[in-house]
């Protein structure tokens, strides 16, 4: 990509050609890390399930963080978990994005006020890309949210735009 | 055995080592022991035929307040179906309590997780580290008197 | 140089190759444990010699906000988040050791209403337990079956109380809201539904060869091992000792019911195996389908609200109670000091007690066999860690 950047210094029809082709290809098959911490992953393996079927979209679970492009941070992070997600992070390819599931990764959760060992919130860590809500999320929400990072990696363009 | 029948039967063996035998007005009745006399205490209470108390439901680490920390036993006995309740009582400033783990397996894990978060030192357990927290962390969350720390490793603590 | 207990090998060219145990980390993410659990496998090439489990990923500091609350109803939702998967047999302990410290009587309504949803949790659960144990073993199509059951269960928690999977439904004195209408025939519906599933998953997954070649005579638990552990709950039962805290300790009306006490025989393999576990699993949930049905039939009509206390001050005093969560013995130990607060809160949690035995059933067998053990113990990270 920094060859066809190089080249053109604003957005052309090959580089907007290119990019949707790129962006529809990524958005289509998000394959997600199976990264359950807690109550979160129930809701997470059932949006999965039958019923609420994940693979429709292409989304489908890796154990290894290394072939995924999204990690889906469901349940509590704990300060003894913390810098394990950070290395999990690391090991991720670019294009990486992060779903953070759930009250207690968006910003503690209902231990926020006393919870000494829990970390408030997944972004103090790791970056985030969309936040969803709820104790826990219903599948339907977690598909929302999914659908919104969809949504931002359409909008993706490989040209930077310059202030 | 009801528990009037245990608490008797402990007292006519170990007469000095029972500081307090509550078994009437007490919704769970107890019997306060020294913290000296928990081991031979609970081998009598395991190995003996009237008493077989097999089953160590409970071992929970509390902080009384006052400068004392407490451990309470729950044991029940799988054949006689009876229950009884043993309290230990220890300054905070040498919480140090007799380790159950050679006579009930299960203490193991209960006492690493009282030591976790109370602080209660288990004598003669044989391998009292932190289970639950990190190994590098500072205190004993569940005391009265804890403070929570401002940072950890680089993270913040509170909200 | 060390010293090794293993037998120097010479190679054909007359070099000595030495072997030592090497340490496998089981790390806190992997598709097997069931959460955050981190398991240092000490193997020796495949065969494992020791496991030494390292918990507390999870730990969300629940006795800590028990002390804090100003009031004994905020803490249920904190007890439902202990064993996410059954979620209502967290909530009753609790709300048993309060009401007992309280000396509240329940209104006959509401001890039957719990005793459906505990039952009705208690197959939810055992279906999320029994489907990613047959995920680790590598049948995933058992999985999806038992997920589209639990999904029939999850509407009828949803008609009654709004919520999937963590409900703050039953309250001391009571429970939050009355069954609508329509609830009683949707969970007859129901139980006529799932009865013939059962056999369908006995036809999937129990008696399948390769099932069976992974987990029977693996991880033999022997009875007395179990007792002196403490492990309760399938655990227990799958090492042929019989004890159901629901008979022999009884709360609740489960003494109006007919039901039997389902315990591993060893029809496949040894009596304490992961395949008895798991047997013993299956056949809970058929029981509770039966209890389920009984107390649709003898429901009374009443108020459910007319127990709950505006006040929840009981006296000083202290109480264990325990109840038959789906994974086994779960207790709360509640020390009151006169106020409106909870003075000390501890949970003892089945897993906890039941993962304390995982190094001593794990002892001789292969790396593959260590997935295959610490899914039968059916630990759920919450109550572990709390």
């Amino acid at each position: 990509m920094g060859l066809l950047d190089k080249e053109f210094n604003n957005s052309n029809v090959v580089i907007t050609s290119l990019d949707n082709l790129l962006n529809w290809a990524r958005l289509s098959s998000l394959w997600g890390m199976q990264f359950g911490l807690a109550c979160c992953a129930i809701e997470m393996m059932a949006t999965g399930a039958s019923h609420y079927d994940l693979d429709r979209f292409g989304i489908f679970f890796r154990a290894t963080p290394r072939q995924s492009d999204v990690m889906i941070v469901a349940g509590t992070v704990t300060l003894k978990m913390a810098s394990r997600i950070k290395r999990l992070y690391d090991q991720m390819s670019e294009p990486r994005y992060v779903i953070s599931m759930g009250s207690c990764s968006n910003c503690g959760g209902p231990y926020w006020e006393h919870g000494y060992h829990v970390l408030k919130g997944v972004d103090r860590v790791i970056p985030v890309d969309v936040y969803v809500p709820g104790c826990p999320p219903r599948p339907e929400a977690l598909i929302e949210g999914l659908l919104k990072l969809q949504d931002k990696i359409r909008q993706h363009s490989s040209v930077k735009k310059t202030a | 055995m009801t528990p009037q029948q245990i608490s008797e039967k402990l007292k006519a063996q170990f007469s000095d080592k029972i500081l307090e035998a509550k078994v009437e007005g007490v919704l769970e009745p107890y019997i306060k022991v020294s913290a000296s006399s928990v081991k031979e205490i609970a081998i009598a209470l395991r190995q003996d035929p009237e008493f077989q108390f097999d089953y160590l439901m409970c071992l929970s680490g509390v902080d009384n307040g006052k400068n004392i920390l407490s451990v309470v036993y729950h044991l029940s006995s799988m054949q006689q179906r009876h229950k009884i309740t043993l309290k230990v009582e220890v300054p905070a400033d040498k919480p140090e309590v007799p380790s159950v783990s050679s006579i009930w397996p299960t203490a193991n894990w209960h006492e690493r997780e009282a030591y976790d978060l109370i602080g209660i030192k288990f004598i003669g357990h044989p391998d009292l580290r932190r289970m639950l927290l990190p190994e590098d962390w500072d205190g004993h969350p569940l005391r009265k008197d804890y403070k929570v720390p401002e940072f950890y490793q680089g993270m913040k603590v509170p909200y | 140089m060390f010293e090794t207990s293993h037998p120097i090998v010479k190679t054909s060219n007359g070099r000595a190759l030495r072997s030592e145990e090497m340490i496998i980390n089981m790390g806190p993410q992997h598709p097997s444990t069931h959460g955050v659990l981190r398991l240092e496998l000490v193997v020796d090439g495949e065969i494992v010699v020791e496991v030494i489990p390292h918990i507390g990923y999870l730990h969300r500091c629940f006795e800590k906000h028990c002390e804090a609350m100003t009031n004994y109803q905020q803490v249920i939702p904190y007890c439902d988040r202990l064993d996410y998967c059954a979620a209502m047999n967290m909530e009753y302990g609790f709300v048993l050791a309060a009401e007992r410290l309280l000396g509240i009587q329940v209104p006959e309504r509401v001890e039957y209403i719990r005793v459906i949803m505990l039952e009705l949790q208690r197959i939810a659960s055992h279906l999320i337990a029994l489907g990613t144990y047959g995920l680790d073993i590598g049948a995933f199509t058992p999985f999806l079956f038992m997920f589209r059951d639990r999904e029939r269960i999850l509407d009828l928690f949803e008609t009654t109380c709004g919520a999937r999977l963590l409900y703050n439904y039953i309250w001391i004195g009571g429970v939050s809201h009355d069954l609508p209408p329509g609830f009683i025939d949707k969970a007859k519906a129901f139980c006529k539904y799932f009865r013939p599933n059962i056999k369908e998953f006995n036809d999937l997954l129990s008696y399948n060869d390769i099932f069976i070649k992974r987990t029977a005579n693996v991880g033999i638990l022997p009875a007395d091992v179990a007792i002196a552990y403490a492990c309760s709950g399938p655990m227990l039962r799958g090492s042929g000792v019989n004890w159901d805290l629901r008979r022999d300790d009884p709360y609740s009306v489960y003494n109006k019911f007919q039901w039997e006490v389902q315990v591993g025989k060893g029809e496949v393999g040894v009596v304490g195996d992961c395949w008895s576990r798991y047997m013993v699993r299956m056949r809970e949930m058929e029981q509770s389908i039966n209890i389920i049905e009984q107390a649709l039939a003898q429901i009374p009509d009443g108020d459910v609200h007319s127990a709950v206390p505006k006040r929840i001050r009981p006296n000083a005093g202290d109480l264990y109670a325990r109840t038959e969560s789906a994974r086994g013995e779960i207790g709360y130990y509640i020390i009151s000091d006169g106020t409106a607060s909870p003075y000390r809160v501890k949970g003892r949690s089945p897993s906890f007690v039941n993962l304390s035995v995982l190094p001593e059933i794990c002892r001789g067998y292969m790396i593959a066999d260590i997935v295959a053990i610490a899914g039968s113990t059916d630990i759920v990270l919450g109550e572990v860690d709390r």
